[in-house]
């Protein structure tokens, strides 16, 4: 059934509908870049909403991010830089086909991700004890700006909350790659999950550059 | 008919609903979606039935705005954004640019079933007691005022938006990465540019509305404050988000349909479509500017004069590339063989009424009538004459016009004729009443109107009565399409001799669409060789 070129590559992870592995390459790449631009504007309704609440409550969102922990948030920052870092040593890694390294620059970043969500629960911890978590128990130390709190802190955890979605559903795809990985799946004519995979965490990253500084510092 | 053919390639359920061939996921997508508009249009029967007299005689109000929002929103994202891409464009994208399949063959499926998950959540909905918002979730009805299944339906739609983009992002990477050779830019059928510009708009806003969903979602279950006037939140902001994806989403309804009346107009005059490139670069300029007018939904809000009046002006800049289409079907008639088979009568039935329904829009698109007539009938009549006039009848069109295709049976030409008749008959019997009802001040969304107005009831009966006929003129198709499916003549690969990729191949196409890769080395619509 499946019609091949006799240059085209016999390669396992060729599906029958594309004559290359290029080919297959191409479009799945460009996908996944298709995806992330759906992603921005997804993410990009939340962005909007701060914005307008930002400027329409400036003071409380001022006072309101007095109670996030910058320190917390800047060693966070730092961990899902680094593990930024060893996912792009992971895709290194199967271009090269070192499987060895490749794995463990998948694990490191599973681990760091991990890392990240363990402190993101330390905090939110903090604000369910300290009645920052918007709805009827909602308590501000300052009354005046105790709505446009609210808000700010319905933002906060809407944000950082589907960012963290986002961390965990990337999570549960590294585990099956991590695996395919050890198995040797990934080698130089094909390595197309891992850069893909790469392109979506390397976006989440991102996504939390934007928000540590508009939550934490300003 | 081939002996072997996509139909019946495999055997068993789960060679269907496991499979990865676009074409059966085309069907699978018309069979669902064809139950939704079935549903819909048991809502949409019953408000009619209630406005045939002017008391609330049938449903209590409360039943009503259930009513009216069920219809809304199964017909809005269940039926109208995935009938033309999900089917036919499922079927033929593939097919027209010389491919085997979509790009991601396993997310094509997915779509389906995120599809029938969503669809799954807004049945839970209307079983356990129904949504009473309207199909447009206006804050605070849908967060502080209203007690209904609201969160079940937003996220019914929530988990449809998201088949709908990955629909759009398979479209867009085949088409960039999957053409045959010698199928370059240029050579594409408008049907495709029409999918291509689509596409782009399903991956730019649905992911928009989506978030809007999840905040009214995270409003109602976890309290967190987004629209919460109480606390000073706005609501108006949500419906700036709102119509950021619901304005262009209008376009995802309405450009498929502009593909399939192009095709259908080259292949029943025997001519290239005239003026190809700039009907092409309109679906892509409908696509930019859909983007760019959301705020002509709120000129009655707090929005600021100086951002209504930029509204306006950007809408009616829609009408340019929607004129520039309608011009060149209407062009591409003059001096043309034209042949009136039934997807044909759709195809003129469309620019007549799609026609109406844009320049009514461009009445509501100035601020001082639309003051006048927002929130009336008058614009119910002008989005079903885009939507009903305009996109149900491209789909209806291209459906008799690919169905010898689809199935490799032709169907009874004289009954589809009929029903294309008794259709066009009804829908205007229907909706343009409503028109009239609007100007004159009849509000949307009410179960009952004044006794005293004699002009109101006489219009009304006229829309109920022209609901009948246009049901009628719908259950027909169903009728004799389903009954060709099975006992009528084998069509052959090309029973309207026409132009185009899709026709090359045999009559149910095989799983891999084509014997051999085809090499193109004509342009599209390639009917009158002197013309190109």
């Amino acid at each position: 059934m499946s019609h091949t070129t006799a240059d085209a590559a016999h390669h396992p992870a060729l599906q029958h509908h594309f004559d290359t592995l290029e080919q297959q390459q191409n479009a799945s790449t460009f996908g996944m870049w298709t995806f992330l631009v759906t992603e921005v504007l997804f993410f990009g309704g939340f962005f909007m909403a701060y914005i307008l609440y930002r400027w329409m409550y400036n003071a409380s969102f001022h006072e309101a991010s007095h109670e996030l922990n910058v320190w917390l948030g800047l060693f966070n920052t730092a961990v899902l830089i680094g593990s930024s870092l060893t996912m792009a040593l992971a895709v290194r890694a199967s271009k090269t086909g070192e499987r060895s390294q490749l794995v463990m620059f998948l694990i490191s970043t599973l681990v760091l991700g991990g890392v990240f969500l363990g402190v993101k629960v330390v905090e939110y911890a903090e604000k369910f004890s300290h009645h920052l978590v918007p709805g009827p128990h909602f308590q501000f130390h300052d009354a005046a700006l105790k709505n446009g709190a609210e808000i700010y802190f319905s933002l906060y955890f809407g944000m950082t909350g589907l960012h963290a979605v986002h961390m965990i559903l990337g999570g549960f795809v590294l585990v099956p790659l991590i695996v395919m990985a050890a198995r040797g799946k990934f080698g130089p004519a094909w390595y197309t999950p891992i850069e893909l995979f790469g392109l979506y965490w390397h976006f989440v990253d991102i996504v939390w550059i934007f928000l540590f500084p508009l939550l934490y510092l300003m | 008919m081939p002996a072997v053919h996509y139909l019946n390639a495999t055997h068993g359920p789960a060679s269907w609903f496991f499979t990865r061939d676009h074409k059966r996921i085309a069907l699978l997508y018309l069979y669902s979606v064809s139950a939704f508009f079935l549903v819909g249009g048991i809502f949409a029967m019953m408000i009619r039935l209630e406005l045939a007299t002017p008391r609330g005689d049938l449903m209590s109000a409360e039943t009503y705005n259930k009513a009216f929002t069920a219809h809304g929103v199964v017909m809005v994202f269940f039926f109208l954004i995935p009938s033309i891409p999900a089917i036919l464009g499922n079927f033929l994208v593939p097919l027209m640019i010389g491919a085997k399949d979509l790009a991601f063959p396993r997310i094509n499926l997915l779509s389906w079933y995120l599809y029938m998950a969503g669809a799954l959540f807004g049945v839970a909905a209307l079983v356990s007691g129904g949504v009473d918002t309207g199909w447009t979730f206006y804050t605070p009805y849908s967060t502080a005022a209203s007690n209904t299944h609201v969160v079940l339906t937003a996220m019914g739609a929530f988990i449809a938006g998201f088949s709908s983009i990955f629909t759009g992002l398979n479209f867009i990477v085949t088409i960039h990465t999957m053409r045959a050779p010698g199928m370059t830019w240029d050579r594409l059928p408008l049907f495709i540019w029409s999918h291509y510009a689509t596409s782009l708009i399903m991956m730019l806003g649905t992911p928009v509305i989506a978030v809007t969903l999840l905040m009214i979602v995270l409003e109602r279950t976890l309290r967190l404050g987004f629209f919460n006037p109480t606390l000073g939140g706005d609501p108006v902001l949500f419906q700036h988000l709102f119509w950021f994806y619901s304005h262009p989403a209008v376009y995802i309804m309405v450009l498929p349909g502009m593909g399939v009346i192009s095709e259908l107009i080259a292949a029943f005059s025997r001519k290239p479509v005239f003026g190809y490139k700039m009907v092409a670069m309109a679906s892509l300029g409908i696509a930019l500017i859909s983007f760019l007018v959301w705020g002509h939904h709120m000129f009655t809000t707090s929005q600021s004069v100086l951002a209504a009046v930029t509204f306006s002006f950007l809408s009616f800049l829609v009408a340019i590339p929607s004129a520039i289409k309608v011009f060149n079907w209407t062009a591409t008639l003059y001096r043309g063989s034209v042949l009136l088979a039934s997807p044909m009568l759709y195809a003129l039935g469309f620019i007549g009424l799609f026609t109406i329904g844009g320049i009514t829009g461009l009445f509501l698109a100035a601020i001082g009538l639309d003051i006048h007539v927002h929130d009336t009938y008058f614009v119910i009549a002008h989005f079903h004459y885009v939507m009903v006039g305009g996109t149900l009848l491209a789909y209806l069109g291209g459906m008799h016009y690919w169905w010898p295709k689809i199935t490799g049976r032709l169907y009874s030409e004289p009954w589809a004729k009929t029903s294309a008749v008794i259709v066009f008959v009804g829908f205007n019997l229907t909706f343009f009443p409503q028109f009239v009802l609007g100007y004159m001040g009849m509000p949307r969304r009410y179960h009952a109107y004044p006794v005293e107005e004699v002009s109101w009831q006489v219009l009304n009966l006229l829309s109920s009565a022209g609901a009948s006929i246009l049901a009628l003129g719908l259950v027909l198709p169903a009728i004799y399409l389903t009954y060709s499916a099975f006992w009528g003549r084998p069509a052959g690969p090309n029973p309207w001799g026409a132009y185009g990729l899709e026709w090359d191949t045999t009559s149910p196409p095989p799983t891999a669409n084509f014997e051999v890769t085809p090499i193109v080395t004509k342009p599209a619509y390639y009917y009158a060789p002197e013309e190109h």
